[in-house]
């Protein structure tokens, strides 16, 4: 087994092994550092498929900002430490027959499939790429800048949220 | 000899397979860095003592060794051989895992950090380097913000908060100050940033285009991301004791030292290769090859890392909302600014 295929298992085992915690422990916090973990797994994966620009960005969004948010979140509102959550109600039987059966079915199709492979080559500086398929000539640009805008909105209507009715 | 000839002949030697020598370069590599990074913080806590004393008229460390230069060796003994307590009332694996997630980031950037000219000088010359070192060092917030929860101590949990705030605050502009060096460049590679750079003295990027402001902006904003005086307020002795890492001693107090000292030398590197021409000498053509260009690394680095110590003698430390103001009312315009007037110059120098 070449290195490729070693760390495409090792990755493969974090994230999902992580990815099992979020969604079972008990306790809020530690679930925020699992989902980390998986976020920084699925970069690793982006690297290894070339994409480094991808990966970046991930960790620097997923990991820097929505981790850091969600703990943010949980210990300005409540005091969690030692406060064990149920992350399962009485449906839990129904969600996993519901899981169980979509799996399959999706086994059944990835294993009834033949995925075309490409012979070329994969892009060697994908950032010049990404740049300017966003904002070169008859581009992305316009749904670029509508979520850019998007975003501007949202940032206002926080603060004005934020800011309530005194000042 | 290069790294990889070194893996070879260790393959050949054990009778590996020739596919294993990707890993032990690798681990080679890793173990190089992991070695310089705790030299530099072993020269940069002694000389901090000693310039320290220096600027506040003392004397410093005079008693182990010659001048005290083993003190920083005692003390690290010292913190070994130290009783490492974990709070009953902590959260212990949290409390465990959170000084590796400070350290492990301040650790990985050193894999971009161009030493000197060519491959043999750089661990990893990725072409999305800069990208690399932002989003690298954006992780160790969730090993704070962790380390002052886990604790359960109410100044930890303050001093985490804060540090949170502060360091999400100021991302913002060191990443926009960044963007500089790489309009200028077209790059984000750490070599190509530098290769760009050498024209001699005039044209580092610190001269280019708008002189200084993105320089600076980066600078402080840099301080600021790595607690430093006069932003240390996470650690603000005086209202929080000692900040997130009151609970932690021992090693485990020793891993948020060596980050924090690892950083400070790391954001030095990076302003110098981004702004001050990284390895190539200030005259064109005059010494810029082989381990000369090494040695100007060096030579600037320790240049900003005394200037970063000289502003910790000065400065007293800053209020949190004068911290935020500062943050955002004029960092962040100041940069997107910059961001501005280099697009511009780099716009038009095409078009003209």
């Amino acid at each position: 087994m070449d290195w490729h295929t070693c760390s495409f298992y090792v990755l493969s085992v974090m994230i999902l092994g992580s990815a099992l915690m979020v969604v079972s422990l008990r306790n809020i916090v530690h679930c925020a550092l699992f989902l980390a973990f998986t976020f920084m797994g699925v970069a690793g994966v982006f690297a290894l498929l070339h994409a480094e620009f991808l990966a970046a960005v991930q960790v620097l969004i997923y990991v820097g900002a929505i981790t850091v948010l969600i703990l943010f979140a949980v210990m300005l509102t409540q005091k969690t430490i030692g406060i064990s959550l149920k992350q399962t109600n009485r449906l839990a039987p129904l969600a996993v027959l519901s899981a169980v059966t979509f799996l399959c079915m999706i086994a059944v199709i990835a294993l009834n499939t033949t995925f075309p492979t490409s012979g070329q080559h994969t892009v060697a500086v994908s950032t010049q790429t990404i740049g300017s398929a966003i904002l070169g000539n008859g581009s992305y640009v316009v749904p670029f800048e509508v979520a850019s805008i998007l975003l501007l909105a949202a940032m206002v209507g926080a603060i004005v949220i934020a800011r309530g009715q005194d000042n | 000899m290069t790294l990889t000839g070194i893996a070879e002949f260790i393959a050949s030697f054990f009778g590996l397979p020739g596919s294993s020598s990707v890993w032990i370069v690798a681990v080679l590599a890793a173990a190089i860095l992991l070695g310089f990074m705790l030299l530099t913080v072993l020269i940069l806590i002694y000389v901090l003592r000693k310039l320290l004393g220096k600027i506040q008229a003392r004397l410093g460390p005079t008693r182990t060794g010659p001048k005290g230069i083993f003190q920083t060796a005692a003390d690290a003994l010292k913190l070994l051989i130290k009783e490492d307590t974990i709070p009953v009332k902590a959260d212990r694996r949290v409390f465990i895992v959170a000084p590796i997630l400070v350290f492990v980031p301040a650790y990985l950037v050193y894999v971009v950090v161009p030493f000197g000219e060519g491959n043999h000088f750089i661990a990893k010359d990725l072409n999305i380097g800069l990208l690399y070192i932002v989003a690298v060092s954006s992780i160790n917030v969730i090993g704070v913000v962790l380390a002052g929860w886990a604790s359960e101590n109410k100044y930890s949990l303050l001093g985490g908060m804060r540090s949170a705030a502060q360091l999400i605050s100021y991302e913002v502009p060191q990443a926009l100050a960044v963007l500089g060096p790489v309009m200028l460049a077209e790059s984000l590679s750490m070599q190509d940033i530098v290769k760009a750079q050498g024209e001699g003295l005039f044209s580092w990027f610190i001269f280019r285009s708008l002189p200084l402001l993105g320089f600076i902006v980066f600078l402080v904003a840099s301080m600021a991301e790595i607690n430093h005086v006069p932003f240390d307020l996470p650690e603000g002795e005086s209202e929080l004791v000692a900040g997130f890492n009151v609970e932690y001693s021992g090693m485990r107090f020793a891993f948020f030292m060596l980050a924090e000292f690892a950083a400070s030398f790391t954001i030095c590197a990076i302003a110098a290769t981004l702004f001050l021409g990284g390895w190539h000498s200030p005259i064109r053509g005059f010494l810029d090859n082989g381990w000369w260009t090494v040695f100007w690394f060096f030579l600037k680095s320790s240049a900003l890392v005394c200037l970063l110590m000289w502003i910790r003698a000065t400065y007293p430390r800053v209020r949190v909302d004068q911290l935020m103001e500062f943050g955002w009312k004029l960092m962040i315009p100041l940069a997107l600014f910059n961001v501005l007037v280099v697009g511009l110059y780099v716009a038009l120098g095409k078009g003209g």
